[in-house]
């Protein structure tokens, strides 16, 4: 599978440098868009500094206490028969529900295994892949007055479950398991 | 319920330092992790501030809206009760897009306007329809072409490739939008051969 880790690699600079061509054709003032389009990114980053200070406290207080080993080992053997690094479980459950938490457990995760270990690109994949379905649902049903939900929540939540195993199978067939 | 869970952790843990004897990791633990989120951001600006700087070139320059164009008749298909040239159809093209390149903050905005209009379509009422689901799983399933922010943390973390993960960051999102549509489909028929629509 070493062509997807190559497609993986080329695929951002030559998309950076399609924007930066078809702008120029454009006549877009290209440099100008590109500072004003980056102010956004500071305020952005530094509005996330409270959530993730917030849950990875109580992560690594969760972790460091023995707790999360605890419940770890205890679904270690029903995970273990579907391949599922037992880890990997509180990520699942909270990435529907809230997308700095989540962000959390995986900055968490990768500094833990390493970024390079099957936890670590684990944990990427399925915070990139998945989105937070409760977030999209309170969000966007709330701002338009939308009160009965009928099958939404099944329906999102269903399709975060297949997303997480896509992420898992796929990683596995990529990397491998080490 | 985030607060619930994050109460909990948080508590459990100290309860279990108390029977365990870990109170001193967790006291090490406690500040550590505190610095550690703070440097993490940090990290993550450099990429945002690139990322969403490159996005503002592609949405001046019209390459965002010539997308949407291109994906116009497959997403018309995933909306039958849409007319194609229903301002809806526009919106939801457009959150597709910002969605499609990590402009998350972009997308939430166009997201509620589809909403929006998805409503009047469905004659104002206060109940969900078939359109608003269809779009609500595709938003969920989040189809993302450069997961950004995860490539920032692994960056952080020294990862020896840091972008290695794009190509299975997508197949993995891929599927899961496609069985989101699946599902959706299912749930419908579901619904119209109970009757209730």
């Amino acid at each position: 599978m070493q062509w997807m880790t190559t497609i993986s690699v080329w695929m951002i600079p030559l998309i950076i440098c399609f924007i930066l061509i078809y702008g120029t054709l454009k006549k877009i003032p290209t440099y100008e868009a590109f500072v004003e389009g980056g102010k956004e990114g500071i305020s952005m980053s530094f509005s996330i500094i409270p959530f993730l200070v917030g849950m990875l406290v109580a992560i690594s207080i969760f972790r460091a206490s023995g707790a999360l080993d605890f419940i770890v080992q205890f679904l270690k053997p029903l995970l273990e028969m579907f391949h599922v690094p037992a880890e990997i479980l509180p990520l699942a459950i909270i990435r529907p529900i809230s997308g700095t938490a989540a962000l959390g457990m995986t900055s968490d995760l990768i500094s833990v295994h390493g970024p390079d270990s099957f936890i670590g690109r684990l944990a990427a994949t399925i915070q990139g892949s998945t989105d937070t379905t409760f977030y999209v649902l309170t969000v966007y049903f709330g701002a338009v007055g939308i009160k009965k939900m009928g099958d939404a929540v099944k329906v999102g939540l269903l399709a975060d479950l297949v997303g997480i195993i896509a992420a898992i199978i796929v990683v596995t067939l990529v990397f491998g398991t080490k | 319920m985030v607060n619930y869970i994050w109460v909990g952790m948080t508590v459990i843990g100290v309860v279990f330092a108390m029977i365990n004897g870990t109170m001193d990791q967790v006291n090490a633990a406690l500040f550590k992790s505190a610095t550690e989120a703070v440097t993490l951001c940090l990290g993550l600006m450099s990429i945002l501030v690139f990322w969403l700087g490159l996005m503002k070139i592609a949405q001046d320059s019209g390459l965002l809206d010539k997308l949407s164009g291109l994906f116009r008749p497959i997403i018309g298909r995933l909306f039958p009760e849409v007319p194609p040239n229903h301002p809806a159809m526009g919106y939801i093209l457009s959150n597709m897009m910002a969605n499609l390149f990590g402009l998350g903050n972009a997308a939430t905005p166009l997201g509620i306007k589809a909403m929006e209009q998805l409503k009047e379509l469905n004659g104002g009422k206060t109940s969900v329809s078939r359109s608003m689901i269809t779009f609500l799983a595709i938003n969920t399933s989040s189809i993302t072409l450069i997961p950004t922010t995860v490539i920032a943390i692994r960056m952080t973390y020294e990862s020896k490739a840091p972008t290695d993960i794009v190509f299975p960051t997508i197949i993995a999102t891929a599927i899961s939008a496609v069985a989101a549509v699946a599902i959706d489909r299912y749930f419908y028929f579901k619904r119209t051969r109970n009757g209730v629509k």
